[in-house]
Protein backbone atom coordinates (compact mmCIF):
# COMPACT_ATOMS: atom_id res chain seq x y z
CA UNK A 1 0.00 0.00 0.00
CA UNK A 2 1.02 3.54 -0.38
CA UNK A 3 -0.19 5.52 2.54
CA UNK A 4 2.84 5.91 4.69
CA UNK A 5 6.53 5.28 4.60
CA UNK A 6 8.74 3.61 7.19
CA UNK A 7 10.21 6.74 8.64
CA UNK A 8 6.61 7.37 9.61
CA UNK A 9 6.31 4.03 11.38
CA UNK A 10 8.88 2.74 13.74
CA UNK A 11 7.01 0.19 15.77
CA UNK A 12 6.72 0.81 19.47
CA UNK A 13 6.78 -1.75 22.23
CA UNK A 14 3.42 -3.34 22.76
CA UNK A 15 3.02 -4.16 26.38
CA UNK A 16 -0.03 -6.08 27.42
CA UNK A 17 -1.30 -4.59 30.65
CA UNK A 18 -2.35 -8.01 31.91
CA UNK A 19 1.15 -9.26 31.42
CA UNK A 20 -0.05 -12.35 29.58
CA UNK A 21 1.74 -11.33 26.39
CA UNK A 22 5.38 -10.61 26.06
CA UNK A 23 6.21 -7.11 24.89
CA UNK A 24 6.79 -7.43 21.18
CA UNK A 25 8.84 -5.20 19.01
CA UNK A 26 9.33 -5.29 15.31
CA UNK A 27 11.48 -2.69 13.71
CA UNK A 28 9.79 -1.55 10.51
CA UNK A 29 12.60 0.77 9.52
CA UNK A 30 14.58 -0.18 6.44
CA UNK A 31 17.92 0.23 8.13
CA UNK A 32 17.34 -1.65 11.35
CA UNK A 33 17.54 -5.12 12.81
CA UNK A 34 14.64 -6.60 10.83
CA UNK A 35 16.15 -5.44 7.59
CA UNK A 36 19.23 -7.59 8.17
CA UNK A 37 17.02 -10.43 9.43
CA UNK A 38 14.93 -10.37 6.26
CA UNK A 39 18.08 -10.73 4.20
CA UNK A 40 19.37 -13.56 6.39
CA UNK A 41 16.07 -15.37 6.08
CA UNK A 42 16.03 -15.11 2.30
CA UNK A 43 13.02 -12.83 2.30
CA UNK A 44 14.65 -9.88 0.54
CA UNK A 45 14.20 -9.72 -3.24
CA UNK A 46 13.01 -13.31 -3.09
CA UNK A 47 11.07 -15.39 -5.58
CA UNK A 48 7.32 -15.17 -5.05
CA UNK A 49 4.52 -17.58 -5.70
CA UNK A 50 2.79 -17.00 -9.01
CA UNK A 51 -0.38 -18.66 -10.24
CA UNK A 52 0.26 -20.53 -13.48
CA UNK A 53 -1.42 -18.84 -16.39
CA UNK A 54 -1.25 -19.59 -20.09
CA UNK A 55 1.22 -17.22 -21.76
CA UNK A 56 -1.22 -16.36 -24.57
CA UNK A 57 -3.95 -15.46 -22.08
CA UNK A 58 -1.51 -13.36 -20.06
CA UNK A 59 -0.25 -11.59 -23.18
CA UNK A 60 -3.82 -10.65 -24.04
CA UNK A 61 -4.36 -9.29 -20.53
CA UNK A 62 -1.10 -7.32 -20.52
CA UNK A 63 -1.97 -5.51 -23.75
CA UNK A 64 -1.74 -1.75 -23.32
CA UNK A 65 -4.39 0.66 -24.51
CA UNK A 66 -4.77 4.42 -24.43
CA UNK A 67 -8.55 4.43 -24.82
CA UNK A 68 -9.80 3.42 -21.36
CA UNK A 69 -7.48 5.76 -19.46
CA UNK A 70 -8.11 8.69 -21.86
CA UNK A 71 -11.84 8.21 -21.32
CA UNK A 72 -11.45 7.88 -17.55
CA UNK A 73 -9.09 10.85 -17.32
CA UNK A 74 -11.40 13.12 -19.34
CA UNK A 75 -14.29 12.13 -17.06
CA UNK A 76 -12.08 12.73 -14.02
CA UNK A 77 -10.95 16.20 -15.03
CA UNK A 78 -14.43 17.16 -16.23
CA UNK A 79 -15.88 16.08 -12.87
CA UNK A 80 -13.14 18.00 -11.07
CA UNK A 81 -13.85 21.12 -13.14
CA UNK A 82 -17.62 20.91 -12.62
CA UNK A 83 -17.49 20.20 -8.90
CA UNK A 84 -14.77 22.83 -8.41
CA UNK A 85 -16.83 25.39 -10.34
CA UNK A 86 -19.86 24.53 -8.20
CA UNK A 87 -17.79 24.96 -5.05
CA UNK A 88 -16.60 28.39 -6.21
CA UNK A 89 -20.11 29.45 -7.30
CA UNK A 90 -21.70 28.50 -3.99
CA UNK A 91 -18.73 29.59 -1.85
CA UNK A 92 -20.02 31.27 1.27
CA UNK A 93 -23.18 29.16 1.45
CA UNK A 94 -23.75 25.63 2.75
CA UNK A 95 -24.39 24.55 -0.83
CA UNK A 96 -20.69 24.56 -1.53
CA UNK A 97 -20.22 21.54 0.78
CA UNK A 98 -21.50 18.78 -1.52
CA UNK A 99 -19.51 20.25 -4.39
CA UNK A 100 -16.30 20.34 -2.37
CA UNK A 101 -17.02 16.85 -1.08
CA UNK A 102 -17.06 15.54 -4.64
CA UNK A 103 -14.12 17.71 -5.66
CA UNK A 104 -12.15 16.63 -2.59
CA UNK A 105 -12.66 12.91 -3.15
CA UNK A 106 -11.74 13.19 -6.81
CA UNK A 107 -8.69 15.28 -5.98
CA UNK A 108 -7.51 13.83 -2.68
CA UNK A 109 -8.51 10.16 -3.04
CA UNK A 110 -8.84 9.23 -6.72
CA UNK A 111 -5.43 10.73 -7.34
CA UNK A 112 -4.02 7.79 -5.32
CA UNK A 113 -5.04 5.19 -7.91
CA UNK A 114 -4.06 7.48 -10.82
CA UNK A 115 -0.66 8.03 -9.21
CA UNK A 116 -0.32 4.31 -8.72
CA UNK A 117 -1.32 3.08 -12.16
CA UNK A 118 0.62 5.70 -14.09
CA UNK A 119 3.64 5.05 -11.85
CA UNK A 120 3.58 1.46 -13.09
CA UNK A 121 3.34 2.83 -16.62
CA UNK A 122 0.25 0.73 -17.28
CA UNK A 123 -2.51 3.35 -17.33
CA UNK A 124 -1.85 4.37 -20.94
CA UNK A 125 -0.04 2.72 -23.80
CA UNK A 126 1.72 6.01 -24.62
CA UNK A 127 4.60 6.64 -22.20
CA UNK A 128 4.34 10.45 -22.05
CA UNK A 129 0.70 10.20 -21.02
CA UNK A 130 1.68 8.00 -18.07
CA UNK A 131 4.40 10.46 -17.08
CA UNK A 132 2.07 13.47 -17.34
CA UNK A 133 -0.62 11.80 -15.23
CA UNK A 134 2.01 10.63 -12.75
CA UNK A 135 3.28 14.18 -12.22
CA UNK A 136 -0.17 15.70 -11.75
CA UNK A 137 -1.53 12.88 -9.56
CA UNK A 138 1.62 12.85 -7.39
CA UNK A 139 1.09 16.49 -6.52
CA UNK A 140 -2.60 15.96 -5.84
CA UNK A 141 -1.97 13.08 -3.43
CA UNK A 142 1.01 15.05 -2.06
CA UNK A 143 3.66 12.44 -2.77
CA UNK A 144 7.04 13.36 -4.11
CA UNK A 145 7.16 11.51 -7.42
CA UNK A 146 10.72 10.21 -7.41
CA UNK A 147 10.79 9.15 -3.76
CA UNK A 148 7.48 7.39 -4.08
CA UNK A 149 8.35 5.73 -7.36
CA UNK A 150 11.27 4.07 -5.62
CA UNK A 151 9.42 3.28 -2.43
CA UNK A 152 6.68 1.63 -4.46
CA UNK A 153 9.26 -0.34 -6.40
CA UNK A 154 10.51 -1.73 -3.10
CA UNK A 155 6.93 -2.43 -2.00
CA UNK A 156 6.62 -4.69 -5.04
CA UNK A 157 9.96 -6.41 -4.47
CA UNK A 158 9.31 -7.09 -0.79
CA UNK A 159 5.59 -6.80 -0.18
CA UNK A 160 4.91 -6.65 3.59
CA UNK A 161 8.36 -7.97 4.41
CA UNK A 162 9.27 -6.25 7.68
CA UNK A 163 12.44 -4.20 7.43
CA UNK A 164 12.21 -4.10 3.64
CA UNK A 165 8.80 -2.78 2.58
CA UNK A 166 8.53 1.01 3.00
CA UNK A 167 4.77 1.01 2.51
CA UNK A 168 3.38 -1.08 5.36
CA UNK A 169 0.28 0.90 6.25
CA UNK A 170 -0.60 -1.05 9.41
CA UNK A 171 2.54 -2.20 11.19
CA UNK A 172 2.08 -4.32 14.30
CA UNK A 173 1.03 -3.18 16.73
CA UNK A 174 -0.98 -0.76 14.61
CA UNK A 175 -0.88 2.90 15.52
CA UNK A 176 -4.62 3.50 15.66
CA UNK A 177 -4.26 7.20 16.43
CA UNK A 178 -2.17 7.75 13.31
CA UNK A 179 -4.58 5.71 11.21
CA UNK A 180 -7.48 7.83 12.46
CA UNK A 181 -5.63 11.10 11.88
CA UNK A 182 -4.80 9.91 8.39
CA UNK A 183 -8.48 9.68 7.53
CA UNK A 184 -7.82 13.32 6.69
CA UNK A 185 -4.22 12.66 5.68
CA UNK A 186 -3.06 14.74 8.66
CA UNK A 187 -0.04 12.72 9.75
CA UNK A 188 0.99 11.97 6.18
CA UNK A 189 0.72 15.63 5.18
CA UNK A 190 2.70 16.78 8.20
CA UNK A 191 5.44 14.22 7.50
CA UNK A 192 5.23 15.14 3.83
CA UNK A 193 5.93 18.79 4.56
CA UNK A 194 8.90 17.84 6.73
CA UNK A 195 10.22 15.64 3.93
CA UNK A 196 9.75 18.42 1.37
CA UNK A 197 11.80 20.80 3.47
CA UNK A 198 14.54 18.21 3.96
CA UNK A 199 14.65 17.39 0.25
CA UNK A 200 14.52 21.03 -0.82
CA UNK A 201 17.69 21.46 1.24
CA UNK A 202 19.31 18.71 -0.80
CA UNK A 203 19.15 15.88 1.72
CA UNK A 204 17.50 12.48 2.15
CA UNK A 205 16.77 10.40 5.23
CA UNK A 206 18.91 7.24 5.73
CA UNK A 207 15.80 5.21 4.90
CA UNK A 208 15.37 7.00 1.60
CA UNK A 209 19.05 6.56 0.83
CA UNK A 210 18.43 2.81 1.10
CA UNK A 211 16.03 2.77 -1.84
CA UNK A 212 16.64 5.89 -3.97
CA UNK A 213 19.71 5.47 -6.20
CA UNK A 214 22.29 8.27 -6.38
CA UNK A 215 21.43 9.05 -9.99
CA UNK A 216 17.83 9.90 -9.07
CA UNK A 217 18.49 12.16 -6.09
CA UNK A 218 18.86 15.47 -7.90
CA UNK A 219 15.34 14.96 -9.27
CA UNK A 220 14.06 14.59 -5.70
CA UNK A 221 15.60 17.90 -4.63
CA UNK A 222 14.35 19.78 -7.70
CA UNK A 223 10.78 18.50 -7.38
CA UNK A 224 10.66 19.32 -3.66
CA UNK A 225 11.53 22.93 -4.51
CA UNK A 226 8.80 23.03 -7.17
CA UNK A 227 6.22 21.64 -4.72
CA UNK A 228 7.18 24.24 -2.14
CA UNK A 229 6.93 27.00 -4.76
CA UNK A 230 3.40 25.85 -5.71
CA UNK A 231 2.31 25.71 -2.06
CA UNK A 232 3.75 29.17 -1.39
CA UNK A 233 1.90 30.49 -4.46
CA UNK A 234 -1.37 29.08 -3.06
CA UNK A 235 -0.73 30.77 0.30
CA UNK A 236 0.04 34.05 -1.46
CA UNK A 237 -3.20 33.73 -3.48
CA UNK A 238 -5.15 33.14 -0.25
CA UNK A 239 -3.62 36.25 1.29
CA UNK A 240 -4.22 38.31 -1.84
CA UNK A 241 -7.89 37.28 -2.04
CA UNK A 242 -8.29 37.30 1.74
CA UNK A 243 -9.92 33.88 1.39
CA UNK A 244 -9.01 30.21 1.76
CA UNK A 245 -10.85 29.45 -1.48
CA UNK A 246 -7.59 29.05 -3.52
CA UNK A 247 -6.40 26.46 -0.96
CA UNK A 248 -9.78 24.71 -1.11
CA UNK A 249 -9.00 24.11 -4.78
CA UNK A 250 -5.27 23.33 -4.60
CA UNK A 251 -3.59 21.77 -1.57
CA UNK A 252 -6.31 21.32 1.04
CA UNK A 253 -8.35 18.77 -0.98
CA UNK A 254 -5.57 16.27 -0.25
CA UNK A 255 -6.67 16.57 3.38
CA UNK A 256 -10.41 17.09 3.34
CA UNK A 257 -10.91 14.69 0.42
CA UNK A 258 -8.34 12.08 1.40
CA UNK A 259 -10.58 9.78 3.42
CA UNK A 260 -11.29 7.38 0.58
CA UNK A 261 -7.56 6.83 0.11
CA UNK A 262 -7.29 5.20 3.50
CA UNK A 263 -10.71 3.56 3.18
CA UNK A 264 -9.63 1.78 -0.01
CA UNK A 265 -5.98 1.47 0.90
CA UNK A 266 -6.37 -0.36 4.19
CA UNK A 267 -8.19 -3.18 2.44
CA UNK A 268 -5.03 -4.04 0.52
CA UNK A 269 -2.91 -5.68 3.21
CA UNK A 270 -3.93 -4.56 6.73
CA UNK A 271 -4.17 -7.38 9.25
CA UNK A 272 -2.80 -10.04 6.91
CA UNK A 273 0.44 -12.02 7.18
CA UNK A 274 3.87 -10.44 7.23
CA UNK A 275 6.98 -12.10 5.82
CA UNK A 276 5.32 -14.54 3.44
CA UNK A 277 6.37 -14.92 -0.19
CA UNK A 278 2.85 -15.34 -1.50
CA UNK A 279 0.59 -12.41 -2.35
CA UNK A 280 -2.46 -14.60 -1.79
CA UNK A 281 -1.61 -14.57 1.91
CA UNK A 282 -0.74 -10.91 2.39
CA UNK A 283 -3.11 -9.12 0.00
CA UNK A 284 -6.87 -8.87 -0.37
CA UNK A 285 -9.05 -8.97 -3.42
CA UNK A 286 -12.30 -7.27 -2.52
CA UNK A 287 -15.31 -6.94 -4.83
CA UNK A 288 -16.37 -3.32 -5.13
CA UNK A 289 -19.20 -1.48 -6.85
CA UNK A 290 -18.61 0.25 -10.21
CA UNK A 291 -18.29 3.73 -8.67
CA UNK A 292 -15.63 2.56 -6.21
CA UNK A 293 -13.86 0.69 -8.99
CA UNK A 294 -13.81 3.87 -11.07
CA UNK A 295 -12.44 5.95 -8.19
CA UNK A 296 -9.94 3.24 -7.30
CA UNK A 297 -9.13 2.07 -10.82
CA UNK A 298 -9.69 -1.60 -9.98
CA UNK A 299 -6.98 -1.75 -7.32
CA UNK A 300 -9.45 -3.81 -5.32
CA UNK A 301 -8.07 -6.71 -7.38
CA UNK A 302 -4.99 -6.46 -5.28
CA UNK A 303 -3.69 -10.02 -5.29
CA UNK A 304 -3.91 -9.91 -9.06
CA UNK A 305 -2.07 -6.59 -9.27
CA UNK A 306 0.80 -7.72 -7.09
CA UNK A 307 1.19 -11.06 -8.81
CA UNK A 308 1.08 -9.58 -12.32
CA UNK A 309 1.92 -5.86 -12.16
CA UNK A 310 2.14 -5.71 -15.94
CA UNK A 311 -1.60 -6.14 -16.32
CA UNK A 312 -3.27 -2.72 -16.66
CA UNK A 313 -6.12 -1.70 -14.40
CA UNK A 314 -8.78 -2.17 -17.08
CA UNK A 315 -7.78 -5.84 -17.53
CA UNK A 316 -7.69 -6.76 -13.83
CA UNK A 317 -11.25 -8.14 -13.74
CA UNK A 318 -10.24 -10.48 -16.59
CA UNK A 319 -7.08 -11.50 -14.75
CA UNK A 320 -9.16 -12.17 -11.66
CA UNK A 321 -11.32 -14.60 -13.63
CA UNK A 322 -8.21 -16.31 -14.99
CA UNK A 323 -6.52 -16.96 -11.63
CA UNK A 324 -9.27 -17.02 -9.03
CA UNK A 325 -9.35 -20.84 -8.93
CA UNK A 326 -5.95 -20.69 -7.24
CA UNK A 327 -6.66 -17.80 -4.87
CA UNK A 328 -8.49 -17.44 -1.57
CA UNK A 329 -12.16 -16.54 -1.72
CA UNK A 330 -12.47 -12.81 -2.57
CA UNK A 331 -14.22 -10.58 -0.04
CA UNK A 332 -17.78 -9.89 -1.21
CA UNK A 333 -17.50 -6.17 -0.43
CA UNK A 334 -15.74 -3.46 1.54
CA UNK A 335 -18.04 -3.99 4.52
CA UNK A 336 -17.00 -7.64 4.67
CA UNK A 337 -13.36 -6.61 4.44
CA UNK A 338 -13.74 -4.10 7.27
CA UNK A 339 -15.59 -6.65 9.41
CA UNK A 340 -12.27 -8.45 9.40
CA UNK A 341 -9.84 -5.52 9.36
CA UNK A 342 -11.18 -3.47 12.29
CA UNK A 343 -11.30 -6.27 14.89
CA UNK A 344 -7.94 -7.56 13.67
CA UNK A 345 -6.21 -4.20 14.03
CA UNK A 346 -7.75 -3.66 17.45
CA UNK A 347 -6.63 -7.10 18.58
CA UNK A 348 -3.14 -6.48 17.20
CA UNK A 349 -2.77 -3.50 19.53
CA UNK A 350 -2.74 -6.10 22.35
CA UNK A 351 -1.42 -9.12 20.46
CA UNK A 352 0.88 -7.86 17.71
CA UNK A 353 1.68 -11.35 16.53
CA UNK A 354 -1.99 -12.00 15.68
CA UNK A 355 -2.96 -11.84 12.00
CA UNK A 356 -5.51 -13.19 9.58
CA UNK A 357 -4.50 -16.41 7.89
CA UNK A 358 -6.02 -16.54 4.44
CA UNK A 359 -7.39 -19.89 3.39
CA UNK A 360 -5.96 -21.11 0.10
CA UNK A 361 -8.17 -23.26 -2.10
CA UNK A 362 -7.67 -26.89 -1.15
CA UNK A 363 -5.58 -29.01 -3.46
CA UNK A 364 -3.67 -26.12 -4.99
CA UNK A 365 0.08 -25.88 -4.88
CA UNK A 366 0.68 -23.65 -1.90
CA UNK A 367 4.10 -22.37 -0.97
CA UNK A 368 5.38 -22.97 2.56
CA UNK A 369 3.38 -20.64 4.75
CA UNK A 370 6.38 -18.80 6.03
CA UNK A 371 9.70 -19.83 4.56
CA UNK A 372 11.97 -18.77 7.36
CA UNK A 373 11.18 -15.52 9.08
CA UNK A 374 10.43 -15.77 12.72
CA UNK A 375 8.34 -13.26 14.60
CA UNK A 376 10.90 -12.48 17.24
CA UNK A 377 10.09 -10.80 20.48
CA UNK A 378 12.00 -7.77 21.61
CA UNK A 379 15.29 -8.72 23.04
CA UNK B 1 30.43 -22.49 -37.71
CA UNK B 2 31.99 -19.14 -36.69
CA UNK B 3 33.49 -18.83 -33.28
CA UNK B 4 30.97 -17.90 -30.56
CA UNK B 5 27.74 -18.44 -32.48
CA UNK B 6 25.26 -20.62 -30.62
CA UNK B 7 22.19 -22.28 -32.08
CA UNK B 8 19.57 -20.91 -29.69
CA UNK B 9 16.14 -21.94 -31.05
CA UNK B 10 13.96 -22.34 -34.09
CA UNK B 11 12.68 -19.09 -35.59
CA UNK B 12 9.11 -20.25 -35.05
CA UNK B 13 9.72 -21.05 -31.39
CA UNK B 14 9.18 -17.36 -30.67
CA UNK B 15 5.75 -15.88 -31.34
CA UNK B 16 5.66 -12.56 -33.21
CA UNK B 17 6.05 -9.65 -30.74
CA UNK B 18 7.20 -11.93 -27.96
CA UNK B 19 10.18 -13.16 -25.99
CA UNK B 20 11.49 -16.52 -24.78
CA UNK B 21 14.29 -17.52 -22.44
CA UNK B 22 17.40 -19.44 -23.36
CA UNK B 23 20.18 -20.81 -21.12
CA UNK B 24 23.73 -21.50 -22.16
CA UNK B 25 26.85 -22.10 -20.11
CA UNK B 26 25.04 -21.23 -16.90
CA UNK B 27 23.89 -17.83 -18.20
CA UNK B 28 20.37 -16.83 -19.15
CA UNK B 29 19.41 -14.90 -22.26
CA UNK B 30 16.23 -13.40 -23.67
CA UNK B 31 15.43 -13.89 -27.35
CA UNK B 32 12.98 -11.57 -29.07
CA UNK B 33 10.94 -11.55 -32.24
CA UNK B 34 9.28 -8.34 -33.41
CA UNK B 35 5.94 -8.35 -35.20
CA UNK B 36 7.82 -7.75 -38.48
CA UNK B 37 10.00 -10.81 -37.84
CA UNK B 38 13.26 -9.24 -36.74
CA UNK B 39 15.16 -11.16 -34.07
CA UNK B 40 17.21 -9.84 -31.15
CA UNK B 41 18.98 -11.21 -28.09
CA UNK B 42 19.85 -9.67 -24.73
CA UNK B 43 20.90 -10.77 -21.28
CA UNK B 44 18.05 -12.69 -19.70
CA UNK B 45 17.97 -10.87 -16.38
CA UNK B 46 16.84 -7.34 -15.67
CA UNK B 47 19.63 -4.95 -14.66
CA UNK B 48 17.50 -3.71 -11.76
CA UNK B 49 16.92 -6.76 -9.58
CA UNK B 50 17.96 -9.67 -11.79
CA UNK B 51 14.41 -10.80 -12.57
CA UNK B 52 13.98 -12.94 -15.75
CA UNK B 53 12.98 -10.61 -18.56
CA UNK B 54 11.69 -13.48 -20.68
CA UNK B 55 8.61 -13.54 -18.46
CA UNK B 56 8.03 -9.94 -19.41
CA UNK B 57 5.95 -8.21 -22.05
CA UNK B 58 7.04 -7.11 -25.51
CA UNK B 59 5.58 -3.91 -26.96
CA UNK B 60 7.10 -2.96 -30.31
CA UNK B 61 10.81 -3.04 -29.57
CA UNK B 62 10.39 -2.57 -25.83
CA UNK B 63 10.65 -5.34 -23.26
CA UNK B 64 8.89 -4.60 -19.98
CA UNK B 65 10.20 -6.33 -16.88
CA UNK B 66 7.56 -8.37 -15.03
CA UNK B 67 8.63 -7.19 -11.58
CA UNK B 68 8.54 -3.38 -11.61
CA UNK B 69 7.63 -2.57 -15.20
CA UNK B 70 11.16 -1.34 -16.00
CA UNK B 71 11.55 -0.98 -19.77
CA UNK B 72 14.41 -1.58 -22.18
CA UNK B 73 14.74 -1.13 -25.91
CA UNK B 74 15.83 -4.67 -26.71
CA UNK B 75 17.28 -3.67 -30.10
CA UNK B 76 20.08 -1.73 -28.40
CA UNK B 77 19.66 -2.51 -24.70
CA UNK B 78 18.86 1.05 -23.70
CA UNK B 79 17.21 1.43 -20.27
CA UNK B 80 14.18 3.67 -20.72
CA UNK B 81 13.99 5.12 -17.20
CA UNK B 82 13.41 4.33 -13.53
CA UNK B 83 13.50 1.82 -12.01
CA UNK B 84 15.95 0.59 -14.63
CA UNK B 85 19.01 2.79 -14.77
CA UNK B 86 21.57 0.42 -16.29
CA UNK B 87 21.47 -0.66 -19.94
CA UNK B 88 20.99 -4.28 -20.93
CA UNK B 89 23.72 -6.19 -22.75
CA UNK B 90 22.72 -7.15 -26.28
CA UNK B 91 24.04 -9.90 -28.56
CA UNK B 92 24.24 -10.23 -32.30
CA UNK B 93 21.78 -12.64 -33.93
CA UNK B 94 21.67 -14.44 -37.26
CA UNK B 95 19.00 -16.51 -38.95
CA UNK B 96 20.21 -19.68 -40.64
CA UNK B 97 18.01 -22.40 -42.12
CA UNK B 98 15.07 -21.62 -39.89
CA UNK B 99 17.18 -21.39 -36.74
CA UNK B 100 18.21 -18.42 -34.62
CA UNK B 101 21.90 -18.13 -33.78
CA UNK B 102 23.23 -15.82 -31.07
CA UNK B 103 26.83 -14.65 -30.82
CA UNK B 104 27.49 -15.14 -27.15
CA UNK B 105 31.28 -15.03 -26.81
S1 LIG C 1 13.59 -6.14 -11.59
FE1 LIG C 1 13.20 -5.39 -13.55
S2 LIG C 1 12.39 -3.44 -13.22
FE2 LIG C 1 12.86 -4.16 -11.29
Amino acid sequence: MTMSRPDQHISKTAGDKTGTHLPTLRDYSLVGRESALAEENGLAAAEWYSVKIDRKVLKGLMKRKDGPAIRDTIIWFAALALSGAGGIYFWGSWWCIPFFLVYGVLYGSSSDSRWHESGHGTAFKTPWMNEALYSVASFMIFREPTIWRWSHTRHHTDTIIVGRDPEIAAPRPPDIKTLLLNIFALVNAWKGIQSLILHARGRLTPEEESFVPESERSKVYRTARIYIAILVAVVVACLAFQSILPAMLVGLPTLYGGFMTIFFGLTQHAGLAEDVLDHRLNSRTVYMNPLFRYLYWNMNYHIEHHMFPMVPYHALPGLHEAIKHDCPEPYPGTIAAYREIIPTLLRQTREPEYHVRRQLPSGVDAVPYNPGAVFKTAG
Amino acid sequence: MDEGWIDACGLEDIEPEDVIGFSHGGARYALYRTDDDRYFATDGLCTHERVPLYNGFVMGQIIECPKHNGRFDFTNGEAKGAPVCENLKTYETQQRNGRLFVKIA
